[in-house]
């Protein structure tokens, strides 16, 4: 081992840390080699900024006077449905959610104009949004309806709960089909008419610590501008997918559930997002600090986008009908070109995923380290690694015969 | 009167196939001239015009244009970015008929070049955070 976290932490509250992100290592790494890299950097940083679904966040409003049970009423938030199944006073709000009057996709194909996603970034934005309630009256909680305005600097807690982020690697977009199609990979046009792919690549987390070795649970990032931690890994973890000659993932695998104090996350790195025909989303900020504690670790950090092979999927087909099917595999640097060719054919290629806001996620993080704000943790628990066993299955049906 | 306009013409799927612009033509004894189109069978047609000749000749071949089902946009509304909501993901970038958006290689920024663009409106609900606006 080549150092500690706590030797890092020592240097960082010394001002003496060395530090690069992501994308700067390979070119330190082509100069100087592993060894020597290894022997100067102490930190990498990486980052990703792109819709991710599986987000939501926790409220704890405070007690009204008389007091009223939220719990196993019904509440909106800007008309949007809130989760109830808590207590007196705390509700959940998902990403994906809907005013129960938006059309969907009965105007085909829907504009998801506004949701959940929505509702959170203008709620950490510290704007004043409506709450209404209504719920059934106790002798401990009399009130039925509630009706008011909320502003995130008066409510106890606001915390950013999300139990699928950060996926390790995902599918490249594709129709095969004659008609468009509206998926939450974006527009897909007919007959292979473009391909969208997203991750960050070379500056996604787990492309940089591809088996886990140091993020973990209690892991301390940066999470929508602010300081979060990973809290489990997340659902649909995947990590036993194949793997390259260099250890990384070629299907999607890893993902991780963060949590944090969004009364201190910025509105630039949790946005509001829509996806026509699908849905609305939440479009986060992530960014992880990996310690370069060995010269193995080192080396998954200098990773680049040549390294990184991504499956080429038919959103037409396959994808809809659960089939494994891929048409090809493709690499980052040839996604990051603007074309691919599937199928003999040139397809323009498209990010959902924002690498300028990667860059600029893991270049903040580098910064916060530099000036001593943000210290290391270690972390308490491993996340289930490849040789783990632990796999993603589908659901087995077994069918209720409704009489 | 002769008048010249630029205009924005978007063909349903349904009328992809049909000879209009001929008619149009033809009938109205309108010159045109073709500053972009893109038609893909089954998909919705977009033409960009130069039409001129007569005034009243040039409103008849309008009004015609309308009965087919064919939607007109007057290229002087404009389509402008929102820089705060942009987060340069760059999903607009193959949605684009005519190629306005392009990821700049050193910031990896999308940029926006006003001047390719023709006010189509693609862009504004392909795009994520709904950055692109319509004005007029």
């Amino acid at each position: 081992m080549l150092r500690t976290i706590t030797e890092i932490n020592e240097k960082l509250k010394a001002g003496k840390a060395i530090i690069t992100t992501a994308e700067e290592i390979i070119d330190v790494v082509k100069e100087k080699g592993v060894a020597l890299a290894a022997k100067e950097v102490d930190i990498v940083t990486t980052g990703t900024f792109s819709p991710m679904c599986s987000s939501g966040a926790y409220f704890n409003i405070g007690h009204t006077k008389p007091r009223i049970k939220l719990g196993g009423g019904h509440v909106c938030i800007n008309d949007v449905p809130a989760y109830t199944g808590f207590a007196a006073t705390d509700i959940f709000i998902g990403a994906n959610a809907l005013p129960d009057n938006d059309p969907r996709n009965r105007l085909y194909p829907g504009e998801f104009n506004y949701g959940g996603g929505h509702v959170i970034e203008e709620i950490v934005a510290g704007e004043d949004v409506q709450l209404v309630a209504n719920s059934y009256g106790t002798d401990c909680y009399p009130r039925k309806k509630l009706a008011t305005w909320l502003n995130i600097n008066d409510i106890n807690q606001a915390v950013l709960f999300n139990p699928r982020n950060a996926y390790q690697n995902y599918n490249v977009a594709v129709n095969l089909s004659n008609k468009t199609l509206y998926t939450y990979m974006g527009i897909l046009k007919p007959k292979l008419g473009n391909a969208n792919f997203s991750t960050a690549g070379q500056l996604s987390p787990l492309f940089n610590d591809p088996y886990y070795k140091t993020i973990g649970i209690g892991t301390r990032v940066f999470l929508g501008g602010g300081i979060g931690y990973i809290a489990w890994w997340g659902t649909q973890h995947n990590p036993n997918a194949p793997r390259n000659n260099l250890g990384i993932p070629s299907r999607p695998a890893a993902t991780l559930a963060f949590i944090g104090d969004l009364k201190q996350m910025k509105q630039k790195w949790l946005v509001g997002t829509s996806m026509i025909g699908y849905g609305v989303t939440l479009t986060v900020g992530i960014g992880i600090p990996i310690p370069i504690l060995s010269d193995e670790i080192l080396k998954f950090t200098s990773i680049t986008d040549a390294d990184i092979t991504a499956p080429v999927v038919d959103y037409s087909k396959a994808y809809p009908q659960c089939n494994p099917d891929i048409l090809t595999e493709v690499n980052y640097a040839q996604l990051r070109s603007g074309n691919i060719t599937i199928k003999g054919k040139k397809v323009p290629t498209a990010s959902l995923s924002s690498y300028a806001g990667a860059v600029s996620i893991a270049t903040n993080l580098k910064q916060w380290l530099q000036d001593g704000k943000f210290l290391l943790s270690e972390p308490v628990a491993p996340i289930p690694g490849s040789g783990s066993g632990y796999q993603l299955k589908p659901l087995v049906e077994r069918p209720i015969r409704i009489q | 009167m002769i008048v010249s306009k630029k205009i924005v013409l978007h063909f349903p799927s349904r009328l992809v196939d049909q000879p209009i612009v001929y008619r149009l033509i033809k009938e109205y004894d309108l010159s045109f001239n073709i500053l972009k189109a893109s038609v893909i069978p089954d998909e919705e047609g977009l033409l960009v015009l130069e039409l001129s000749g007569e005034q009243s000749n040039y409103d008849k071949g309008i009004k015609y244009l309308t009965k087919t089902g064919v939607k007109i946009q007057s290229l002087s509304q404009n389509v402008l970015r929102n820089e705060s909501r942009c987060t340069h993901c760059g999903a607009c970038i193959t949605i684009c008929p005519t190629n306005a958006f392009e990821l700049d290689k050193i910031s990896r920024q999308v940029i926006f070049i006003n001047e390719k663009c023709i006010a189509c409106g693609l862009c504004i609900k392909a795009c994520p955070p709904r950055a692109m606006e319509l004005h007029f």
